[in-house]
C-alpha cells in the first residue's frame, strides 16, 4: 500500500500549513466543548496537558528517529489520519467515561478518569505535532520555510476558528476540522505521489465524521450542570440554541414549573417573577427573560431586591446598564421610569434573542423607545462615549455556583479594576450613582475587595474622604454597593436605611454607621462587612488588607485578576480543616491554575525529559551533552519568552479592541503570520547577525510599547473597529516579525552540526510553551503583566548570548 | 441417606452462605456506621466555632445509626454509604454528606411530635433521618423516577410517617400547612416566600447553599413568635475571617 512513495525534493508545505492550522483550531475548539460538556476552568486544565501531545511528539520523535526517518512518507500520512481520527473519536469517547471532576475530592477512581481524558485529549496534539516535527527533521535545510508554513497556517487556524463558530455548532465545527485534515492527507498524499488506495483513504477520512450515526454527534454536558438538571423537570423543553465564540446559549421554557429567577429577593417579598425563559451559558449560569405585558405591577417583584436601592434615591434617571443580558436590569429600569436607558452587552446573540426571537415575550424592551442597546464591551463603550449618567448599574454578571466556587480567579476582568473604576465615576452626573451587586460570598471578599477599588479610584480622582462617597446593603446572597461622587447626604442615608428596613435588608455601611445598625435581618456569625467595610475606610486599611485571609487588594489593569482571592499562605490552613470542610472555602480558579502547573511540570518530566535523558544516556560522545545543554536552555528559554510576550500583550489588546475573543483572534493572528514572516525572512541574513538584530528589535518594541501604548489606546479607542483591528496588527507586526527569527535560527544551527537533536528541540520548546503559558498567567496575577514583559526580555537575551557562545564554540 | 445429606448440603450450605454474608456484612455495616458517627462527632465539635454546636443532640445521633444509609444509596455503592462524602444517586442529584445532613437536622431543633417539611426528597435519606425523630414527615421531589424510587424505598423500608409527592416544592404542602420545620435541599435563587408562610411561628427553615459536592454554607430561616423572619448564615466549617482592628 505504501510502497509507491517517493520523497519530494520541496517539504509537503501546504499540508503543514493546514495541519498546523487545524491543530489550534482544534485547540481552540476543545476549549470551546469542554465548557459545554464540563465547566470552562477544567477545559483551561486539560487544554495546557493536550498541548503536551507537541513536547511529547518531540519526544517520540527523538527516539525513534532512525525508525521514522526512512519511512518518512508513510509515518508522514499516517500521522495527518491519526489526528483527524482521533480529534472526533477523542471527544465521543471520553463523552462515555463516568468522569466527574466535582468528585476529584471523594472518589480515588476519578484520578484514573482523568488520566485517560488526557491521554483521549493528547492523542490529535501528538499525531499533529509528528507530522510537523518530522518535517522539520526531515528537511533541516529548509527549516525556515517549514516554520513559517507552520506559523502561517496556525495563524489562520486562530483566525478561522472565530469565524466558523459564529456560523456553525461545535461539532459541526470539528466535522469540519476532520474534513480538512482529510483534505491534508490528500493534499500531502498527491505530493507523496501515493497510489489509489491510499487516496481513497484520504477520502473516507474526510467524508468519516458524516458516516457516524447521528445520535453520536451529541454534546453531553455533565448531569451537575444547571442546564442539565433543570431538563430533568416535567415539561421543560429546548427551545433555541445559538452558538458562537463566546458560548452556547441554551434557551429553556419550563411551563410546568415556572423558573422564578429572582436572584436575592427579600425574606419578606410578596411579589414574585412572572413568566420565565431560562437562558443557559454552556449549559450553566442560568439568567431569565422575564415576560412583560406592559403592566409594570407585573415587576415589582424588581423592588424587592437590593440592586433596586439607587431608584430610592434618585427619579427619572437617565440609566446606564452594563452588562444588561437577559434584561432584568433594564426592566428593573423601566419598572422605576427611568426617563432612558443605555444598556450595553458584549453577546450579540443574546442581544438578538431579546430583540427578535423573543421580542413580544419580553414586551420588547430591547426596541423599546427610550431603551438603546450596544453590543459593545462595557469599558470600550464608556471610553468612546462622553455621555453622563444618573445611575450607572452593574449587577451579578454571573452565576452564583461559579462566583461561589472562584471559578473566575483564572479570567482577568477589566470590568473591576481601579481604572475600570475612575472611568464608570467620571460617566456619572454630578449626584449619579455608581451601583454594583455581587454575590455574597462567605467569608467575604467580592464587595470587600470593590470597597478597596472604589476607595483607590475615589483618590485617584481627587476625593479626599472616600469614606463619605459609599454605602453598602446586602441580603442574604446580593449584596450591592452604592458609590457617589458626592458625600452621601442625610437625606440618602434616610433612604438607604428605610429602603433595608422594609424589604429586611441588612445596612452594612454608610457614612457614620455604628455596629448597632448591622447585621439583623440575614445574620452572619459577625457583622463581616460592616467590619471590612470600615476598616477599608480607615487609617488601617493595609493592615487590615495585610490580615485578612482573602487577598481584597484593589485591581488594577496591569494586574487585572479581580477574582483572584487566595493568598497562599492561608492555604496550608484551609487544608489542616477536618474532613475537606475547608473545600468549601478555597478559591477553585486559583487552586486549579497552581495544580495545572505542577500537572504540566510532572507531565513534562514524565513524558518528555525522561525519555530523553533514557535516550541520552545511550548516546555516546561527549559533544552531545554540550549540544544538549544547548537544546534545553536555548529552546526552554525561547518558549518560555514567546509564551509570556504573546499573552502579556494579548492582554494588553484585549483592552484596546474591548472583546476578548476578537481580540485573542486578532492579536494570535498578528503573532503567528508576522512570526511565520520573521521566520521566512530569518535565512537571508547571517545567524549571529539575526538572533542579535531579533533581540534588539523585541526588546526596543517591547520597551516602546510598554511605554507608549496606554496613552496610545485612550487616543485610538474611539475609531472603528475595523481602524483599531488595523492598528493593533500594525502594532503587533515589528515585535512578531523579530519574535519569529530565533527559533529557526536555532533549529538551523541543529541542522547543521546535530540534526538529530532537532525533535528534541521542538519538544523542549512545546514544553515550555505549555508551562509559560500557566506560569504567565500566575506572574501577572501576582505581580503585573509589566513584569511578565520583563521576564519575556530577559529571557530573549538570554537566549541570545546562549546562541551567540553556541556559535562560536562551533566556529 | 447419603443422597438425602448430599441434597441437603445444596440447599442448606448457600443458605447458611447467605446467612453469613449477611450477618458479616451487617457487622460491616455496623462498624462503618459508627466510624462514621465517630467522624461526625469530630467534624462537629472542630466547627463548633462556626455552628453554635458542639455536639449533636441525642435523637440525631440515635437517627443516623437507625436509618440505613446503604439501603439509599445506588446499587455498587453501598461500601462508600457510611463514608463522610456525597454520593451520586442520578439525574444530577446526590444524597448529602452525612455530617451536613446531621447538622442540618439538629440545626431546625426538632421534637418528636414536630411536623416537618422536606422540599427535595432525592433518594429519602433526609427525610428517613427526621422521621426517625419526628412525628410526621412531607416530603416533595421534582424529579418523578427520583420520587417514585425514593417512595418505594421507604415504603419497603416501613418508614410509615413520611408521606411523598411529586410535585413542585415551591408552594410547599398547602393542605397539611403549617410546619414545624422545613428543610429545602432544592436549588434556588431565593426563598420561596410561600414555604416561609407555611413555617409556623417559631419554626425553623435549613437550607444548603453551594454546589451538590460542597456545601457552602447553611442557611437557617427563623420564624419568630411574632411572624418576623430572620436568616441566619452558617459555615459549616470554623474560620475566622478577620483579624485586625480598625
Amino acid at each position: 500500500m505504501f510502497t509507491s512513495f517517493s520523497k519530494p525534493n520541496r517539504p509537503p508545505l501546504i499540508a503543514i500549513f493546514l495541519i498546523s492550522s487545524l491543530s489550534l483550531s482544534y485547540e481552540v475548539l476543545l476549549t470551546r466543548i469542554l465548557s459545554i460538556i464540563q465547566w470552562h476552568h477544567f477545559a483551561y486544565m486539560i487544554i495546557s496537558i493536550a498541548l503536551l501531545g507537541y513536547g511529547a511528539s518531540g519526544a517520540f520523535i527523538t527516539i525513534f528517529q532512525n525508525k521514522l526517518k526512512p519511512r518518512f512518507p508513510v509515518v508522514f500520512l499516517t500521522n495527518i489520519f491519526l489526528f483527524a481520527l482521533s480529534s472526533i473519536l477523542g471527544i465521543l469517547l471520553l463523552q462515555q467515561l463516568p468522569f466527574n471532576p466535582l468528585e476529584l475530592f471523594w472518589d480515588k477512581s476519578q484520578w484514573i478518569w482523568l488520566f485517560i481524558f488526557y491521554t483521549l485529549l493528547m492523542l490529535p496534539f501528538f499525531f499533529a505535532a509528528n507530522c510537523i516535527g518530522l518535517v522539520l527533521y526531515q528537511y533541516s535545510g529548509q527549516i525556515s520555510a517549514s516554520y513559517a508554513a507552520d506559523l502561517l497556517g496556525a495563524a489562520l487556524g486562530a483566525l478561522g476558528i472565530v469565524f466558523f463558530l459564529h456560523w456553525f455548532f461545535p461539532l459541526q465545527t470539528l466535522q469540519l476540522i476532520v474534513f480538512t485534515g482529510g483534505l491534508a492527507a490528500l493534499i500531502a498524499a498527491l505530493e507523496l505521489k501515493s497510489n489509489k488506495t491510499i487516496i481513497f483513504i484520504c477520502y473516507l477520512i474526510m467524508l468519516f465524521p458524516w458516516l457516524l450515526p447521528k445520535a453520536w454527534l451529541e454534546l453531553k454536558p455533565s448531569e451537575y450542570k444547571s442546564l442539565s438538571q433543570a431538563r430533568n423537570i416535567i415539561g421543560t423543553q429546548v427551545i433555541n440554541n445559538k452558538s458562537g465564540p463566546l458560548g452556547l446559549l441554551t434557551v429553556l421554557e419550563s411551563p410546568k414549573v415556572p423558573f422564578r429567577h429572582a436572584p436575592g429577593l427579600s425574606l419578606g417579598s410578596d411579589s414574585l417573577p412572572p413568566e420565565q425563559l431560562g437562558i443557559f451559558y454552556d449549559g450553566d449560569s442560568m439568567s431569565a427573560i422575564t415576560r412583560f405585558d406592559g403592566n409594570p405591577s407585573s415587576l415589582a417583584y424588581l423592588n424587592n431586591m437590593t440592586s433596586s436601592l439607587p431608584y430610592h434615591l434618585l427619579e427619572n434617571l437617565e440609566v446606564l446598564i452594563l452588562g444588561a443580558g437577559g434584561g432584568t436590569d433594564v426592566l428593573q429600569a423601566k419598572y422605576f421610569q427611568a426617563r432612558h436607558i443605555d444598556a450595553v452587552e458584549i453577546n450579540q446573540q443574546i442581544v438578538n434573542l431579546i430583540k427578535n426571537d423573543y421580542a413580544n415575550f419580553s414586551g420588547n424592551i430591547y426596541n423599546s423607545k427610550n431603551v438603546n442597546v450596544y453590543i459593545a464591551e462595557s469599558r470600550a463603550y464608556l471610553q468612546a462615549s462622553e455621555k453622563k449618567y444618573d445611575l450607572i448599574q452593574m449587577a451579578l454578571m454571573d452565576s452564583f455556583a461559579t462566583s461561589a466556587a472562584g471559578l473566575h480567579a483564572l479570567n482577568e476582568s477589566y470590568l473591576y479594576t481601579t481604572e475600570a473604576m475612575k472611568l464608570y465615576l467620571t460617566h456619572l452626573n454630578s449626584n449619579g450613582v455608581l451601583a454594583l451587586t455581587r454575590w455574597v460570598k462567605l467569608p467575604p471578599r467580592d464587595t470587600l475587595k470593590l470597597v478597596d477599588t472604589a476607595k483607590q479610584a475615589l483618590h485617584q480622582l481627587g476625593v479626599a474622604d472616600p469614606k463619605q462617597h459609599m454605602a453598602l446593603i446586602r441580603s442574604w446572597n446580593t449584596a450591592t454597593l452604592l458609590i457617589k461622587n458626592q458625600p452621601f447626604g442625610s437625606s440618602d442615608i434616610a433612604k438607604i436605611t428605610n429602603f433595608s428596613q422594609r424589604h429586611s435588608f441588612d445596612l452594612a455601611y454608610y457614612p457614620g454607621i455604628t455596629k448597632i445598625e448591622v447585621n439583623h435581618y440575614n445574620v452572619l456569625p459577625e457583622a463581616y462587612f460592616f467590619h471590612g467595610t470600615s476598616a477599608l475606610l480607615s487609617e488601617k486599611s493595609r493592615q487590615f488588607i495585610n490580615q485578612y485571609k482573602y487577598d481584597l487588594q484593589a485591581a488594577t489593569d496591569d494586574k487585572p485578576y479581580f477574582f483572584n482571592f487566595l493568598k497562599s499562605h492561608f492555604l496550608p490552613e484551609i487544608l489542616q480543616l477536618p474532613a475537606n470542610q475547608g473545600l468549601a472555602l478555597i478559591e477553585w480558579g486559583t487552586i486549579i491554575l497552581y495544580a495545572t502547573l505542577i500537572q504540566a511540570c510532572l507531565a513534562s518530566v514524565f513524558f518528555i525529559l525522561l525519555p530523553l535523558w533514557i535516550y541520552q544516556r545511550s548516546q555516546p560522545e561527549t559533544k552531545q551533552s554540550q549540544t544538549t545543554t544547548f537544546v534545553f536552555s536555548y529552546f526552554t528559554l525561547l518558549g518560555i519568552a514567546f509564551m509570556f510576550m504573546e499573552i502579556a500583550f494579548i492582554q494588553r489588546f484585549i483592552l484596546f479592541l474591548g472583546h476578548p475573543t476578537y481580540a485573542i483572534a486578532v492579536v494570535l493572528t498578528g503573532f503567528l503570520f508576522f512570526a511565520g514572516i520573521g521566520s521566512a525572512y530569518s535565512k537571508k541574513w547571517p545567524a549571529i547577525q539575526t538572533v542579535k538584530t531579533a533581540t534588539i528589535g523585541i526588546a526596543l518594541c517591547a520597551i516602546l510599547y510598554l511605554l507608549i501604548l496606554p496613552s496610545l489606546f485612550n487616543w485610538c479607542i474611539n475609531l472603528p473597529e475595523i481602524f483599531k483591528i488595523v492598528i493593533s496588527l500594525l502594532l503587533i507586526s515589528p515585535m512578531a516579525f523579530f519574535m519569529g527569527m530565533p527559533f529557526p535560527q536555532g533549529l538551523s544551527l541543529l541542522a547543521r552540526y546535530s540534526p538529530n537533536r532537532i525533535p528534541w528541540a521542538w519538544g523542549v520548546n512545546g514544553c515550555a510553551s505549555v508551562i509559560s503559558a500557566i506560569a504567565a498567567t500566575l506572574l501577572a496575577m501576582e505581580f503585573g503583566f509589566t513584569w511578565v514583559v520583563i521576564l519575556a526580555l530577559v529571557c530573549y537575551t538570554l537566549a541570545g548570548r546562549i546562541f551567540s557562545k553556541k556559535l562560536q564554540s562551533l566556529s | 441417606m447419603v443422597i438425602n445429606l448430599s441434597y441437603s448440603k445444596c440447599i442448606f450450605i448457600p443458605l447458611l452462605l447467605v446467612f453469613v454474608v449477611d450477618v458479616i456484612a451487617a457487622d460491616n455495616y455496623t462498624s462503618a456506621k459508627q466510624a462514621m458517627l465517630a467522624e461526625i462527632k469530630t467534624d462537629t465539635r472542630l466547627t463548633s466555632i462556626a455552628t453554635g454546636r458542639s455536639k449533636l443532640s441525642n435523637h440525631v445521633m440515635d437517627a443516623l445509626i437507625t436509618v440505613p444509609r446503604h439501603k439509599f444509596v445506588r446499587p455498587g455503592d453501598e461500601k462508600y454509604a457510611y463514608e463522610n462524602r456525597p454520593l451520586r444517586i442520578g439525574y444530577g442529584q446526590t444524597i448529602s454528606q452525612p455530617y451536613i445532613v446531621a447538622l442540618m437536622t439538629d440545626l431546625i431543633d426538632l421534637r418528636a411530635d414536630y411536623k416537618v417539611l422536606e422540599i427535595g426528597t432525592g433518594s429519602g435519606y433526609q427525610a428517613a433521618v427526621l422521621a426517625a425523630i419526628v412525628k410526621s414527615v412531607y416530603t416533595i421531589e421534582i424529579i418523578p423516577p427520583l420520587a417514585k424510587q425514593a417512595h418505594n424505598r421507604l415504603s419497603t423500608l416501613g418508614y410509615n410517617n413520611i408521606e411523598t409527592r411529586i410535585g413542585d416544592g415551591y408552594y410547599g404542602w398547602q393542605e397539611m400547612a403549617p410546619f414545624d420545620a422545613i428543610i429545602v435541599t432544592a436549588a434556588a435563587t431565593h426563598v420561596p416566600p410561600p414555604l416561609i408562610k407555611q413555617l409556623k411561628p417559631n419554626g425553623k427553615m435549613i437550607i444548603p447553599v453551594g454546589g451538590k459536592f460542597f456545601t457552602q454554607q447553611l442557611m437557617l430561616i427563623e420564624k419568630k413568635i411574632d411572624g418576623t423572619v430572620r436568616s441566619r448564615q452558617i459555615l459549616p466549617v470554623a474560620f475566622v475571617p478577620l483579624t485586625g482592628t480598625h
